[in-house]
Order: C-alpha cells, then structure tokens, then sequence
C-alpha cells in the first residue's frame, strides 16, 4: 500500500513552511493524475474507430457526405486531435462539460448531477453497511483463528469473491421478486409513486432499492471482512499488544481499542482504493435493476458514442475516485493517534 | 488411498479443493466436444424445456441444449481467462523488473503510470474500447490484458528491489553477465513463484470481467456461447425459465471459487510468517 500517505506524509512533522511544500507537491501530484487520466482516455476513445455521427449519417440513407462534415465541423470533430484535446482541456477546467452529442444535447454536466445522487447514495450506504458487518467479523475471525466461526466466514468469503454480482442479483431477484414476491424487480419507483404520501414515497424507494443494495453489500463484504482480518491478525502480532496484554488489561481492552485503532488504518486506505471499483460495478447493477444512475448514463452514452458524455463521466469517475483517496488519508491522519499526536505537539 | 496423500490432503484442504476445482473445469471445457450431448448452436423442438433426462440442465428460448452450451462456454471463458491474464503478467513482469533494476527515473515514471492506472475507473474504460472496437474475443483479451498489469509490476519490481542486492547477482554482474541474462536467470527465476500465485489470480479476475463484459452485451457475440452471454438471455427469460440463470452462473462461481482457492493457499504456503 504504497498510497497509504499520499498526504498523510506531507501533514507530518517538519517546520510548517516544508509541510506546506509537501501539501503543494501532492496537489500537484493529484493535479497530474487527473491530467494522465483525461489525456489516455481522450486519445483512447478519439483514437477508435466510429464517431458520434454515425448515427445521423452513415447509418441514415437520406444523409450525405455533406451532412457528415457539417455535423463533424459542429461538434470540433474535423480538427487535429491535440488541437480537439486542448480545447476540450481549456473548457474543461472552466467547468464546462460541453453538451451531449446524442438527440437531446443537454449539458453533460446536468445530465450527471441529476444522477450521481443514486449512484454515490447507493454507495454510501452499502458502504456503511458493509463496513457494520464485516469490521465485527474480521476482529472476531482473526480473534479466533482456525475456530468453526473462522472457518465458516472463509468459506462464505470465498463465495462471495467468486460469485458474480449480476448473477447474485438475478438469484435474488428471482428469490424475492418471482417466487415470493415481496420485492419490485427492477426501476427506482411504482407507477403510482407521485400519488403517494411521503412516507408511502419513502418505502417504495427502499423497497425498490433493497435488492441492489444488498447486492452492492455482499459484493464488498468478502474483501472487506477478509482485509479485516488479516489487518488484525498482523497487529496481534505486535509487541505492542503483548504489552497491553502483559499490563493486566482485559482481552477486550486489547482488542477493542489497542488492537482494533491500529488494524483500522490500512482499511481506511482499502476503502480509498476500492473507489474505481464500486463506479464500475455500477454500470452492471444499474442496468440489471433498470436505475436511472451515473452507470447507467455512461452504458447509454458508450454505446452511442456521446464523447463529451463519456469524457464527462470518465473526468466525474476520476475525480470521486481521486476525492476517495484523499478522504481516506484524511481519515487516516484522524485514526491514526501516532499523527495526532505529532498535531498536537505543536 | 494412502497415508501421506491423505495427510496431504487434510493439511491442505482448500489447495486440493481449489486443483480440483481447476482441473474439473479445464478438463471439462478441453473435452467439450467429447461430452457435450448435443451440438451447442442446435436447436431442438423443446423450447424452455425444464432440466430433464433428455436435456440434463434445460434448454433456452431457441431449444438450445444448456449442458452442451456450458460446457462450449467454459472454452472460451478459461481461455479468455489465460491469455488476458498472460499479457497482463508479461506486461507487468517485464515494467516491474526494469523499474526494480534500473532504478532513477525509470522507476519513477514506471511507478507513477501504475499510480494514474489504479486511479482509473478502468471498468469504464474497458467498457468504452469494447464497444468502439468489435466486440471480438481477440480485442476482450487484449483489453483486459492492457489495463489489469498493475498489481504484478509492483509485485515484481519489490521483489526486483531486494534481489538485485543479493550477492549472487554481484557475483555474475562481476562474472560478466549480460544484464538481460541477470535479469531472466537470477532476478527473475527467483521471483516467479509470487508472479505465478498472482497469474492464478488474475485468471480469477479475468475470468469475472469477461463475463460481466459479455452481460452487458460487449462480450462473446451470440450465437456463440459464453457465460455472461447465457446469463443475459436468461434475464430476460427469468421468469418462465429461472433455470437459464442459474446453471451459468454456478459455472462461473466454481471456476474463479477453484482459481481463488489454489492461489490464495499457495500464497499462504509462500509466505513464511503464516508457515507453523
């Protein structure tokens, strides 16, 4: 975990004008990234065959060739790819995600805001609930290596690993939805949704979002309970819970508060890193359940070739992904008390 | 059976449970053509037949026999599997043990496009040339290959790091060795048992994208079978026919479950410290 103090590091110890350096250095770093990123999908997506008026012309017999450049000339696509990259750049970091190429070109960037709710809300509270299931399981696993209650979560752990989360959600689907009916299959509200009172808005929402949820959940809950785990398991080792132990303090002491604090931090770094993964995952799910989601946007604007949309969506992933990593070191130095204590010192 | 398979066998439980898994799968998919009871891409009169003797798991909207398309389907997801996670592993191995040997600023452009790649929501991006390109099992391999070699190279260029201070690779820097000829018989033939523990992995990992791609509809083209693909048709058959969407995807589950299980437990087993 080599990006486990990608600002942790500059925060810590020296005179404040070398850490406000190191601040700058890592901004930049991120700043940088963030440009490797947009300039490998950029020439990617350019680079391929097929362009976003296909569509409109090659594919409709009443459009000619004159049609085509004059469709290319509006959207930019006629100039040199550096020339189209810099001006996408320029407008970019103005905010400006340019408007859609598909039929209806509104801004990209109304099109994402209204969806990234669901998207990062789904994610948010799986998150929580995953991080409730499995930090108990893990210590407790780890607490009690090579017990039937060990045994029993790595096997459960190694299903969930391997089970694809689509077909986990066509086996609950098919649990709840079809055989016992009590869930909607798919989409994010009932036909009379408008009609309902809050509260009765409230539970069709989370009726129709407790499959995937629980998918998302599970999904995660393996990785995370196992990284547990083995986090735990290293700082058992430490001389430092020797220590505690030898002082006389009780077995929960230890592993609750010494123990627990410190098996915490690489989690924290996981959970920054499994960013990327949790947006992809999303384009599945949305479109098994019918959610009207930023994986769903992206999946609609791929297969029609949208590039200011795919840019956008490609610029947005990034940014959480970037804003993910910085949030968990952020976290870490509030975790970590060796980093607080260096804080405060001053 | 005798006494030290047996000995074997209970003291690595979930490495023979994961070889099992493997071969079972591989030598299934290899003899394909051997035990499959129908052809693949027939169809029969039985349409959404429910699994019975004449058709062991089923058949599909067309009266496709599944039995026979699964087992079709297993050759191309191991094999997709295989070479994505080939490429990957030489892409990897060879930036990991540049960066690892050479140091300077290789190294630190070699490590910094690793950190840009993990940053990246590499889904999305898979997604985006699959469906630009022909969604070919050529261009799947290639793709998946192209944007999963992270993790190896920094396997590789830390054990690179340790390695190239070991005397032995003084002794033949001093001998007059070439440094490819370091690099491939000391560096690298020291370092291959992690590189292969992570292989099996990946093949793991391979294995799931490539079925999440052809899901989606971007993987294996129709009337190919593969198990994404089979998976997809059975969503829109679920109700009628659940049992389209579930044989598939059991499938998948023992073949990454078996690739998991050998390369977590040989990991374990190369790892000193959990050695007792």
């Amino acid at each position: 975990m080599s990006r486990a103090s990608l600002f942790l590091s500059a925060v810590r110890g020296g005179s404040w004008e070398a850490r406000l350096r190191r601040i700058g250095r890592k901004v930049l770093w991120t700043a940088l990234v963030l440009l490797g990123i947009t300039v490998i999908s950029f020439g990617v997506i350019h680079l391929a065959p097929g362009s976003p008026t296909d569509m409109e012309t090659t594919l409709n017999p009443l459009a000619g060739e004159a049609a085509r450049r004059q469709l290319e000339s509006l959207y930019g696509l006629d100039k040199p790819l550096y020339v189209q990259y810099w001006d996408w750049l320029t407008r970019i970091v103005q905010l400006d995600f340019g408007r859609s190429m598909s039929a209806d070109s509104r801004p990209v960037l109304d099109k994402i805001l209204e969806r990234l709710p669901l998207t990062v809300g789904m994610n948010l509270v799986s998150l929580m609930l995953t991080l409730l299931i499995a930090i108990p399981i893990g210590v407790l696993s780890a607490c009690r290596r090579n017990s039937l209650l060990d045994k029993t979560v790595t096997i459960l752990v190694f299903l969930g690993f391997a089970m694809p989360s689509f077909w986990l959600a066509l086996l609950l689907m098919l649990f709840f939805g079809i055989e016992l009916q009590w869930l909607p299959l798919s989409g994010l509200t009932s036909l009379d949704f408008a009609q309902r009172d809050f509260w009765g808005k409230a539970a069709d929402l989370a009726s129709h979002l407790a499959l995937p949820i629980l998918v998302y959940t599970v999904g995660s809950l393996a990785g995370m309970s196992r990284y547990m785990r083995a986090c735990m398991l290293e700082v058992l080792r430490q001389d430092y819970i020797l220590t505690a132990r030898a002082k006389g303090l009780s077995s929960a002491v230890v592993i609750w508060r010494h123990a627990l604090r410190n098996a915490l931090l690489p989690v924290i770094t996981l959970l920054g890193l499994s960013v990327p993964g949790l947006i992809g995952g999303s384009v599945i799910l949305e479109s098994i359940f019918a959610l009207p989601g930023l994986g769903q946007l992206f999946y609609a604007a791929v297969m029609a070739r949208d590039y200011t949309m795919i840019m956008g969506n490609l610029v947005i992933g990034a940014v959480l992904t970037l804003a993910g990593n910085i949030l968990a070191d952020v976290c870490y130095g509030l975790a970590d008390p060796r980093i607080r204590a260096a804080g405060e010192e001053r | 059976m005798p006494r030290c398979l047996r000995r074997f066998l209970g003291r690595h439980s979930m490495l023979a449970l994961g070889l099992g898994l493997v071969l079972l799968m591989s030598l299934a998919a290899m003899a394909a053509p051997l035990l499959a009871p129908y052809d693949p891409n027939m169809p029969h009169d039985a349409v959404f037949a429910p699994p019975s003797s004449e058709f062991w798991l089923g058949t599909d909207r067309l009266g496709r026999d599944i039995f026979s398309r699964l087992l079709y389907g297993g050759r191309v997801s191991l094999w997709v599997g295989f070479v994505a996670v080939g490429i990957s592993t030489l892409i990897g191995v060879v930036l990991g043990l540049v960066s690892g040997y050479f140091r300077g600023w290789v190294d630190e452009l070699i490590m910094r496009v690793v950190d840009v790649m993990l940053c990246f929501p590499s889904f999305f991006l898979i997604l985006s040339v699959i469906a630009f390109l022909e969604p070919s099992l050529t261009n799947i391999m290639i793709v998946i290959g192209l944007t999963s070699w992270m993790g190896v190279a920094r396997l590789v260029r830390a054990e690179t790091l340790s390695l190239r201070e070991r005397e032995f690779v003084d002794a033949a820097r001093l001998a007059g060795c070439s440094t490819s000829y370091i690099l491939w018989r000391h560096i690298l033939s020291n370092a291959l048992a992690p590189v292969l523990i992570s292989a099996t992995l990946g093949v793991a990992g391979a294995i799931l994208v490539e079925s999440s791609l052809s899901f989606l509809g971007l993987g294996v083209q129709p009337p190919d079978a593969s198990w994404g693909n089979m998976l997809l048709e059975g969503k829109s058959a679920l109700e009628i026919a659940p049992w389209l969407s579930v044989y598939p995807g059991m499938a998948i589950l023992l073949t990454v479950l078996g690739y998991n299980l050998l390369g977590e437990s040989l990991r374990d087993m190369a790892d000193p410290r959990l050695r007792r």
